[in-house]
């Protein structure tokens, strides 16, 4: 029973979400209209952690601290400290977890954060909304600042939905007349209505995360700050809220700080983005610009699978490589790209009927190409002992963005498999400048290619 | 380029006594929902229930008078053994509750200071008042068992004094949630302060005269191999607090204007020496807890 009401409950709002889309077009291109007044401003934000575990040198740093401060002079620890570079040894305790922050958002608009994980994004927002304090540095802000670090803070489970609402809303930082004159828009936008004066114990997960997420989206600052609140939640979820963040961004004109690692929703809410890399920024500017500056870092290595490559009496493959249409390596591409590889192999000896080829696995596990290029080109079936480079390309403007596997296939036809769903190289492509890029994700459809219209 | 005025700004250093009561002010009604919340969900799941407030000074009061009246023979003058206990012990149970609920503040709630920013104050100060309610019950059935020693005929009258009792609660909070917010803002740093806490509090009864006379406890204490140690009890707050607190309920004892002003300045000292600290710590306590 329970079940059947929640399914069509979540069809109904799937409906519902497809009509919200269709009208946030306007309001995707209208509002990004920024005043030019400056609400927030980040001047020279530095924070210094201590490596290591807390133990008997603490007290003596402490000592000298102190000391230092009594005689007038300079923290002795702040001089020290190196760069935020995780994979690498350094040499001292103390490491900058951001250094030199300098940024400034205007009235109304949606500052992206993108950076890999240990760039400082979380510790820039922890300091933004006050849970810690910088260690040089200042904020300068003219409006109140949320937080939204992750949904559900302070629930507790022996109280009914109603009685969270009011204490989550409190912590959040509404007062209580606030929250009761918006307790049934609340209520209603959870969807859990029916379960408001059950304890919060008896909720399934999902059902906890939206009433979590609806009492944080009717907060009411001036300055809203998100943190990967969109990985929670069922697909249906995400989308109605990343609808109600285009809301409170766009037809509220609330400013937003936006820290996310999905590329499409930042591409999609941002208007201007910050890149930061081992605590500094490296990257600021419009988010088409810092989007590509931050795929582009991440290609670190030139052969992707060594490591993984297969080999034995026959056969052996020297290397396979994803390559994007600059020419690099690559994981990520985009829509309006082509997506290269190069196998290399070598033939042991001379091998009939060899088929080499890949499989396309996107998200939900389910094939959506196999190919391989004697099926497409009948071409020779014999193959002599030597080494052999294979190009191949997926064409520009036929896939959806999202997460994809290549897997890679290998044969001799008739015989054996060779390599079948060893090698599987996640991929991603993103919709950046390509064709229906605000709703490419949201219409339905495995492939999305570009179609000639004619009227 | 004119001067830009600012709402707030975030900066490391701040004054030591920007206490920012305003903001606090402005979270009153979260004050209330925690409150609210702990006095909700203490009962949840548990079969006596609220009884789990009375079990325990019942059974330390009737322990207590088998030990320190019936075998060790301290005598409590007019006032029964066990009525003089139980007073002693419901005064010392809020203090003792709240020093040990609000010194471990910072680590308890780490999780949910380390996610959203309101005043950190809020949560100590809420601890002390949903505690009231635990004390509220406790003298409930001191009150009970002192309508029955009334009723059989034991001397005991109130004192006129006992509209003192709300600044005697008062002054037991300001200084459980003064000293436990001291003890928090170590916690965070360094927890060999909890170890202390548990036994401290078990032998600071001791020392605060809530089972036996204070002018016993002195006397005794006067002249212990020679030496002088009355003033374990004469510069303990708590011992004072404690036989005010017996003074105005049971008309028994005797406090000097000594005591009692010692007393107001230890306490008033101590919260907002308490509040200092633990505003000092809240700023950066989330990279060291």
């Amino acid at each position: 029973m329970e079940n059947l009401s929640k399914s069509n409950e979540e069809t109904e709002s799937r409906n519902e979400n497809r009509h919200e889309t269709m009208d946030s077009r306007q309001l995707k291109t209208g509002n990004r209209e920024p005043t030019t007044e400056v609400i927030l401003k980040v001047e020279n934000l530095s924070k210094q952690y201590r490596l290591g575990t807390v133990g008997t040198g603490t007290i003596s740093h402490d000592f000298n601290r102190f000391l230092a401060r009594i005689r007038g002079k300079e923290d002795p620890y702040l001089k020290i400290g190196e760069t935020n570079d995780r994979a690498s040894k350094g040499n001292s305790e103390y490491v900058w977890a951001l250094k030199d922050i300098n940024f400034e958002v205007k009235k109304g608009e949606v500052l992206g954060i993108i950076g890999k994980n240990g760039a400082g994004k979380s510790t820039l927002l922890k300091i933004l909304s006050k849970v810690t304090g910088p260690t040089t540095g200042s904020i300068k802000s003219k409006g109140r600042i949320a937080s939204l670090l992750e949904v559900g803070t302070g629930f507790h489970p022996e109280m009914t939905g109603k009685e969270n609402i009011f204490l989550n809303g409190a912590i959040l930082g509404m007062t209580k007349k606030e929250i009761a004159a918006k307790l049934d828009e609340i209520v209603a936008f959870s969807g859990c209505e029916r379960y408001i004066d059950t304890p919060v114990k008896r909720y399934s997960s999902g059902m906890t995360v939206r009433l979590a997420f609806a009492v944080a989206a009717h907060l009411e600052p001036d300055i809203l700050i998100i943190d990967e609140v969109l990985a929670v939640g069922d697909v249906e979820f995400q989308k109605k809220a990343i609808g109600k963040m285009k809301d409170i961004s766009g037809k509220n004109g609330r400013t937003v700080l936006f820290v996310s690692h999905n590329m499409t929703a930042v591409a999609n809410l941002c208007s201007k983005v910050i890149v930061l890399k081992d605590g500094a920024i490296k990257f600021i500017g419009i988010t088409e610009d810092a989007v590509e500056n931050y795929l582009k870092n991440q290609k670190d290595n030139n052969h992707l699978y060594q490591d993984k490559l297969i080999e034995d009496d026959e056969f052996k493959l020297i290397n396979f490589d994803l390559i994007n249409e600059n020419g690099e390596s690559n994981y990520n591409f985009y829509t309006n790209q082509e997506i290269s590889f190069e196998f290399n192999f070598l033939l042991k000896k001379t091998l009939n009927g060899l088929r080499i080829g890949f499989d396309l696995i996107d998200n939900n596990n389910s094939e959506v190409v196999f190919r391989s290029f004697n099926d497409d080109l009948m071409e020779q079936e014999c193959y002599m002992k030597g080494s052999y480079n294979l190009n191949a390309s997926i064409p520009k403007n036929l896939l959806k963005p999202g997460n994809y596997l290549i897997s890679v296939a290998i044969g001799i036809h008739n015989v054996r498999w060779i390599s079948l769903g060893e090698i599987n190289i996640p991929i991603t492509i993103f919709n950046i400048n390509g064709i229906n890029k605000n709703y490419a994700d949201k219409r339905p459809g495995v492939i999305m290619p570009l179609i000639k219209w004619g009227m | 380029m004119q001067k830009e005025k600012w709402l707030f700004e975030i900066s490391p250093k701040t004054n030591l006594f920007d206490l920012n009561l305003k903001e606090v002010w402005q979270y009153r009604d979260l004050l209330f929902l925690f409150v609210k919340r702990d006095v909700v969900t203490v009962y949840k799941q548990t079969i006596l229930g609220p009884l789990w407030y009375l079990i325990q000074p019942l059974f330390t009061s009737v322990i207590f008078t088998l030990v320190f009246n019936n075998i060790a023979g301290i005598s409590t003058g007019e006032i029964p053994p066990f009525l003089f206990n139980l007073a002693g012990i419901t005064i010392w149970n809020y203090f003792k509750d709240c020093l040990t609920a609000t010194s471990d503040t910072f680590k308890k709630n780490a999780a949910i200071f380390g996610k959203v920013y309101f005043p950190r104050v809020i949560m100590p100060m809420s601890i002390v008042v949903s505690n009231l309610l635990k004390f509220g019950i406790q003298i409930f059935i001191f009150i009970c068992f002192y309508l029955y020693y009334y009723l059989s005929g034991a001397t005991i009258t109130p004192n006129k004094l006992l509209i003192f009792l709300p600044i005697l609660i008062v002054a037991m909070g300001m200084v459980g949630l003064g000293l436990g917010m001291i003890i928090s803002s170590m916690v965070t740093k360094y927890r060999d302060v909890t170890f202390l806490v548990g036994f401290g509090v078990q032998l600071l009864m001791y020392l605060s005269a809530v089972m036996y006379p204070l002018d016993l406890m002195r006397d005794k204490l006067n002249n212990i191999k020679g030496y002088n140690l009355s003033w374990i009890v004469d510069y303990n707050p708590l011992a004072h607090l404690i036989e005010f607190g017996r003074y105005i309920l049971l008309n028994d004892g005797n406090f000097s204007a000594f005591g009692l002003i010692y007393t107001a300045i230890f306490t008033i000292t101590v919260f907002f020496l308490g509040l200092l600290i633990f505003n000092k710590t809240e700023k950066t306590f989330i990279d060291t807890v």
